[in-house]
């Protein structure tokens, strides 16, 4: 190879000896190309990760705050056996389960709607339309389903025109699980109408040659092929509402601590990071669960 | 912005005797393996504050109160001055103390803590004594707040007294018609789901004031200083008021939003939300009040950073909130009272008849009536140390509100 590149004729301004030598050998060219995003990757992120689980094993002194590297596993010990604890991540496992099924049934008529029957303009709009939300500020969107859900908000306003009495769902478990549900909507429809595009047409065709119906087809066929891609959806908003603390604190009325909330306020209020991150490895651990058993059903080919 | 959920901040202690006796080797200063002992003296009880103010910095960083840091205060003294005001709220004292304690490397200046965070702030190091006698109103305040407990150790001033106020009883007039007389409308069953209360583990002490008179049997003397028994009395107290919460408020903002959509009638509250829901909306449906049992409240103090980057400026803005005008206009402004006497005279000029209604010209006598926020601490007043620290506090207050 190295004799070939030499007997060439060389151009004017040809490839440096740098050039020459990535050239030569390309699992250096490799290397260098992977070496920045991996370096960060291993630094930023796993280091802080690796931080985070050592911390765990500290403490704090309780009267200044102050981090005593002393190595115990008390932290996990309160996590695990004081009934507080149990109740929070429970609730918080509780509200994921929910908002990923919610959206689920949501997403997988619409992305069907949208993959399979709609014409190529409407799948445009549908798309913006779900894109849409995305572009404007989180906070801005929880916030005005506070306006839609207190007390004196446009639900109660329309139910009492109407007639009807006031619903009083806002602060409530039930308010944190429409804004979830909302917030984290297009995040399980994109995956699942990408795994329902990919159905071929042709399948769809030859489960109609032998008889079945519409309905049929979607449950046997359309079903099993697209479940992978509401599983990878589903990644993202059971994590997402796993992790997920300011909705809690704005739409939650008394008694939605979550585990998010209880990790921010002893980071950010009791500046006990020991225990906040012993407690933020509940998460990490049950979205390891959830990988897993992700990718069992294929969820990560559908991505 | 997103708020802090104060107070669900759980911090644990651990239990063993093992960490106990590592602690007490180790623990800087003597605070004592469970957040209390204050026998030795602060760690920068011997850094000598300066003894004049040169030019300023230009900036000032401050963690406050929400409302106290208004422009109209605030804008003529960065023209006065030339130092930039910065300011971060704080939603609790345990916040306050948390940024101070992270703030370590010198990002803040100064911070606006009650009396429950100052002890914690001053055996922690994080502030350092300043000097009365460059702020020249300093004469003129109340006598009770030259020499604080919260704030002045051994003759030391770990800060200067700024505001103090009691925390109210903020109601509906048109759920309550006649004014409440009694906290018990926040642990009664008929305004169930109506009721707010500040997410902030402080609370226990008002469940424990309300206890003072309705179960006198229980002895309690300080709501600050609870022996188990009496402390386990409070929680019971505030685990019954838990179904009957709607939300438990982390931010003044939060309350007054509530009560503006009529989420909730009664709550407690700051004057501070009162003010601001009168001067709004239907402004005349709410109203506060500080019942029979007497109130729990908060002396706050301007407290200088160990590691401040900008000295100077923080002894400006002290010398500049000490002055009776800008004390009468935070008064009004965040309904509260003054503690320069002098600043009577400008409240009365700014709003006839205030200086009265905020207790500004109260005797020394009055301020028995109300309990300062204060650390609790092992250590009871007795001597003995059979109280419950503010740790457990915590926890507990964390079981309570989760």
């Amino acid at each position: 190879m190295a004799v070939e590149a030499a007997g060439r004729p060389r151009k004017t301004g040809g490839a440096s000896p740098i050039q020459s030598l990535l050239w030569r050998r390309p699992w250096l060219r490799i290397s260098l190309l992977l070496l920045p995003p991996l370096g960060w990757f291993v630094l930023i992120y796993l280091a802080s990760l690796a931080l985070l689980l050592v911390t765990a094993f500290w403490q704090i002194n309780s009267f200044t705050t102050q981090i005593e590297q002393v190595w115990n596993l008390d932290n996990f010990r309160i996590i695990l056996l004081d009934p507080t604890y149990r109740l929070i991540i429970g609730r918080t496992i509780a509200m994921a389960a929910a908002v990923t099924v919610t959206d689920a049934l949501i997403a997988f008529p619409f992305a069907y709607y949208m993959a399979r029957v709609a014409s190529r303009r409407t799948q445009t709009l549908l798309f913006a339309a779900v894109l849409l939300p995305l572009w404007a500020s989180y906070i801005a969107r929880v916030y005005s389903w506070i306006l839609i859900l207190n007390h004196s908000g446009v639900l109660n306003w329309s139910l009492q025109s109407i007639g009807l009495p006031p619903a009083n769902i806002g602060y409530t478990y039930v308010a944190m699980w429409i804004v979830f549900s909302y917030i984290w909507l297009p995040f399980m429809i994109i995956p699942t109408y990408a795994a329902m595009e990919r159905v071929p047409e042709s399948l769809m065709e030859a489960a109609a040659d032998l008889g079945a119906r519409r309905a049929r087809a979607v449950r046997d066929v359309v079903l099993p092929l697209a479940l992978p891609g509401v599983v990878a959806g589903s990644i993202f908003t059971f994590s997402l509402t796993l992790g997920d603390y300011i909705t809690p604190i704005l739409v939650g009325g008394a008694g939605s601590t979550f585990i998010g909330n209880v990790v921010y306020s002893n980071v950010g209020i009791a500046n006990n990071v020991p225990f906040a991150a012993a407690l933020a490895t509940v998460p990490v651990a049950i979205m390891a669960l959830y990988l897993i058993g992700a990718k069992r059903l294929g969820a990560f080919e559908a991505l | 912005m997103v708020t802090a959920e104060a107070g669900s901040g759980a911090r644990f202690r651990l239990a063993t005797a093992a960490a106990a006796a590592v602690i007490a080797v180790t623990a800087c200063g003597s605070t004592g393996n469970n957040g209390g002992s204050t026998a030795a003296p602060p760690p920068t009880a011997n850094m000598k504050p300066q003894t004049t103010i040169g030019p300023g910095e230009g900036q000032l960083n401050l963690i406050a109160w929400e409302g106290y840091t208004d422009t109209s205060w605030v804008k003529p003294f960065t023209a006065a001055t030339g130092c930039k005001v910065n300011a971060k709220f704080g939603g609790s004292s345990d916040e306050m103390v948390t940024l101070m304690a992270g703030g370590g490397g010198g990002q803040w200046d100064m911070v606006s803590a009650s009396g429950d965070a100052d002890l914690r702030l001053i055996y922690g190091g994080d502030v350092r004594p300043m000097n009365p006698d460059l702020i020249p109103d300093f004469g003129d305040f109340q006598t009770f707040f030259k020499t604080p407990p919260y704030n002045t150790i051994n003759g030391v001033h770990y800060g200067i007294s700024l505001q103090w106020g009691p925390n109210v009883l903020l109601y509906n007039t048109k759920k309550f018609p006649i004014k409440p007389t009694s906290w018990n409308v926040l642990y009664d069953q008929a305004n169930k789901g109506l009721i707010t209360v500040p997410d902030n583990p402080i609370q226990i002490a008002d469940a424990a004031l309300y206890l003072m008179s309705t179960q006198p049997n229980l002895g309690i003397k300080d709501p600050y200083e609870l022996t188990q028994k009496q402390f386990d009395a409070a929680v019971a107290l505030l685990r019954q008021q838990r179904p009957l919460v709607k939300k438990y408020w982390a931010l003044a903002g939060d309350e007054i939003q509530l009560f503006q959509n009529g989420d909730v009638q009664v709550g407690a509250a700051w004057p501070y939300q009162t003010n601001t829901l009168r001067a709004g909306k239907n402004g005349r449906d709410f109203a506060d009040t500080i019942p029979a049992e007497g109130a729990t409240g908060w002396g706050d103090t301007w407290m200088l950073a160990t590691n401040a980057p900008h000295p100077n400026c923080a002894y400006m803005w002290t010398k500049w909130v000490s002055t009776p005008l800008v004390q009468a206009e935070q008064a009004l402004f965040f309904g509260e009272t003054p503690v320069n006497v002098k600043a009577c005279a400008q409240m009365e000029k700014l709003q006839a008849g205030s200086c009265a209604q905020y207790h500004a010209d109260a005797p020394g006598s009055y301020f028995d009536t109300i309990k300062f926020w204060k650390t609790p601490i092992a250590t009871c007043a007795d001597g003995s140390r059979n109280c419950i620290p503010y740790s457990q506090w915590q926890t507990a207050w964390t079981s309570i509100t989760s």
